[in-house]
């Protein structure tokens, strides 16, 4: 009958969350019996009736018209092998890679080469993860230049990028790089100046530290400030 | 063609900055600990180097002389690149990555005669000490190399040889006395990326290296091991730089141990 | 053979000094230290991560896969020669056994979820301690999973059963026999169940009330592990 937690609780696997049937269990959410059971480390979301997690850690998992990085390891007759970060590699198919004609008989390597990284978007998840299919067709959607890659847990993502974009928007002012972030919690980050993308980096992996501690923003903005004297 | 992070890496350098802000020949922050597993080895140590961690334990056995060398003991080093360390790492037997890195703890150790081998022998052409030195890495973050060979000659100063009763070893109780160590030949890698030369490669600087030159320096400033790593070559005017920046580098790390 | 008084001066229902602590090796998908005394496990999961060779997934699951591996310098003897024995080999199955039932292995078909399991010093229940760790590590790397499973060793010492127990116990001279548990503390299944050594079926029932018991201990302590990784510090 009762939360046996408060929202924004920080939980583990196995931490039991609400007994009798009021709740309702969403993502990461377990129902045994009368309870509802933790099954992540993660922090807890209540809204209305619904309990769900926020995952703390843990590796990303391909979802439907997610914008993601990707890596470039293998091209065939259909199209390109893309490393996601992910379990199996994702593919994308010549039909997807451009909006140009793309003949079969092209040399892909003109278009993305090995090792070159790719902000795509995925467009199918099939066979419980084996199958997922990219598209390059949409706004933002293409090859990125000279860069760094630097990972963060992908449920830290939406932090990173803040409301509106108001986080990374921020950051990017303030350092003056080029960001991109996917939400496979890849992110390529270019600058011209060398010490500011090493503030952007360290922006971004303050926010992934802290980012479950509030008033985010206004240290993220202090810190900003702080290292641009 | 280089790769998007190469060349982002190269220009980096080029403008005289380093990824994560260091100086080209700064190492990250290192710390040593001994005496990590002192119920079960003979001399223990644990360095890390930034998030690079690597332990080492030392374990003695009684053996038989070789019969080139009747009054010398012997040592026997051994790297296992455990694949809970990277995701680039696998189970199975040692593949030759761990082979060159326990050969070339192997050879500044005893080509820079760090312990007296004569003392490790008990008895001439019947007994003598086998010191068995053995490498993990915990999380490999980059140079793996250095941060072997530091723990390596740590754990060696932290030994104490077991307590010997009819020539057989009494594992789990320790004598009072210290392994006959000589001297500590200390290893800086210097790695070659584009034109620039750097020391304390993280990751990711790590995999875009062109070559790399690990050097063992004596105290008396003597080179006493060298390995020559990477897919391109060397000028002699390289290895001159290479040489003199690890020799100045060696000098740091021997305050560590 | 009477054993009165525990060699190191504990109570019988006593653990010896714990100390956890997650994500520990940066590289891994997760990871967890736990020292148990004297004896130091670490754990890495890596995954899911792809199978090969590919005929050996499983379309409808991932696969658990747990290597447990004692440092060459972690025994109390000689050295232990590097690669599998038949020990270790055993070992890494019943921990993998232990962990399984709480784990949501469907989420991620024809993967492999890798965990890796070293030993860098050894002073018994060195399973319990690798399998208190794996699951740390495990909740870590966010693998789904129903509870945490806790371990700990029995020992029937004489006619007394004891909580923990050390190598110094397990060489007792009058007989011992040393049962190592694992259980999900908050659904009391237990998961891992061997026994080395004579013991009465009164003893045996003696030795799991009082596993749960030492367990449900552990388990604090990787609840807190666990949520100190996030402790608030700015």
């Amino acid at each position: 009958m009762a939360l046996l937690i408060q929202d924004k609780a920080i939980v583990v696997p196995g931490e039991e969350l609400a007994e009798g049937m009021d709740y309702l269990p969403g993502t990461d959410v377990l129902r045994e019996g009368e309870k509802l059971i933790a099954t992540k480390v993660g922090l807890v979301n209540i809204s209305g009736r619904l309990i769900k997690l926020i995952p703390l850690s843990g590796k990303y998992i391909p979802k439907k018209n997610d914008i993601i990085l990707g890596k470039v390891v293998g091209m065939g007759f259909s199209g390109w092998r893309v490393d996601i970060d992910w379990a199996f590699e994702a593919n994308l198919a010549l039909r997807d890679a451009s909006t140009e004609f793309i003949e079969k008989t092209a040399d892909l390597s003109q278009y993305y080469n090995f090792e070159d990284w790719i902000v795509c978007q995925i467009t199918a998840v099939a066979a419980g993860g084996r199958l997922i299919d990219l598209t390059m067709k949409g706004s933002g959607l293409r090859k990125l230049g000279p860069g760094r890659i630097i990972s963060v847990t992908p449920s830290k993502v939406p932090r990173i990028i803040g409301k509106q974009g108001s986080m990374i928007s921020l950051i990017k002012e303030t350092t003056n790089c080029k960001i991109s972030v996917g939400q496979n919690g890849l992110v390529w980050i270019s600058g011209e100046d060398s010490h500011k993308e090493l503030i952007a980096v360290r922006a971004i992996e303050k926010i992934e530290a802290e980012s479950h501690i509030s008033g985010l923003t206004d240290r993220i903005k202090a810190f900003l400030e702080g290292e641009h004297q | 063609m280089n790769t998007i992070l190469k060349e982002h890496l190269l220009n980096t350098l080029k403008k005289g900055s380093r990824e994560d802000g260091r100086s080209f020949t700064s190492y990250r922050p290192i710390t040593v600990e001994t005496g990590i597993s002192p119920k079960s080895a003979e001399g223990s140590a644990r360095v890390t180097i930034g998030e690079t961690e690597v332990v080492v334990g030392i374990k003695t056995e009684i053996g038989q002389p070789y019969s080139d060398k009747p009054d010398e003991g012997s040592i026997m080093v051994n790297a296992e690149l455990l694949p809970l360390s990277s995701p680039e790492f696998e189970s199975g037997p040692p593949n030759i990555n761990s082979i060159e890195l326990s050969r070339v703890v192997d050879r500044s150790i005893r080509e820079g005669k760090a312990l007296d081998f004569k003392k490790l022998c008990i008895r001439s052409g019947e007994k003598m000490w086998i010191i068995l030195i053995d490498i993990y890495p915990l999380n490999d973050d980059g140079n793996l190399f250095d941060a072997a060979a530091l723990a390596a000659l740590v754990a060696l100063k932290d030994a104490k040889f077991p307590k010997l009763v009819e020539d057989k070893i009494q594992y789990g109780e320790l004598s009072n006395e210290k392994l006959p160590l000589q001297c500590f030949p200390v290893s800086c890698t210097v790695f070659k990326i584009g034109d620039s030369f750097i020391v304390d490669p993280g990751k990711t600087e790590e995999a875009q290296m062109d070559a790399r030159l690990t050097v063992a320096f004596l105290e008396n400033g003597n080179i006493c091991a060298l390995q020559k790593g990477g897919d391109k070559g060397l000028s002699f005017e390289d290895i001159n730089k290479m040489v003199e920046i690890a020799q100045e580098k060696t000098e740091e790390l021997r305050r560590h141990i | 053979m009477n054993y009165d008084k525990r060699f190191d001066g504990r109570k019988p229902d006593e653990l010896r000094p714990i100390e956890a602590k997650v994500g520990i090796i940066p590289r891994a998908t997760g990871s967890a230290m736990l020292k148990v005394g004297k004896t130091h496990a670490v754990a890495a999961v890596y995954g899911p991560r792809e199978l090969y060779p590919q005929f050996l997934q499983d379309p409808q699951r991932a696969i658990l896969r747990c290597n447990y591996n004692m440092l060459a310098f972690s025994g109390s003897g000689e050295r232990v020669r590097p690669g599998p024995s038949r020990r270790s080999r055993e070992i890494s199955l019943v921990m993998e056994k232990a962990l399984t039932p709480v784990l949501d292995l469907e989420a991620f078909p024809s993967t492999v979820i890798d965990i890796f399991v070293e030993l860098i010093q050894t002073d018994a229940g060195t399973r319990c301690a690798g399998i208190t760790a794996a699951a740390m590590a495990l909740a870590d790397a966010g693998i789904p999973m129903k509870d945490l499973i806790s371990a700990v060793a029995i020992g029937r010492i004489g006619d007394k059963v004891v909580l923990d127990v050390t190598k110094e116990e397990e060489d007792f001279e009058g007989g011992m026999a040393d049962i190592p548990i694992a259980m999900s503390v908050r659904t009391g299944q237990v998961t891992l169940l061997q026994d080395d050594g004579e013991i009465t079926k009164e003893k045996l029932m003696e030795a799991l009330a009082l596993a749960k018991k030492g367990c449900e201990h552990i388990r604090t302590i990787q609840i807190q592990a666990l949520k100190d990784r996030y402790r608030e510090e700015v």
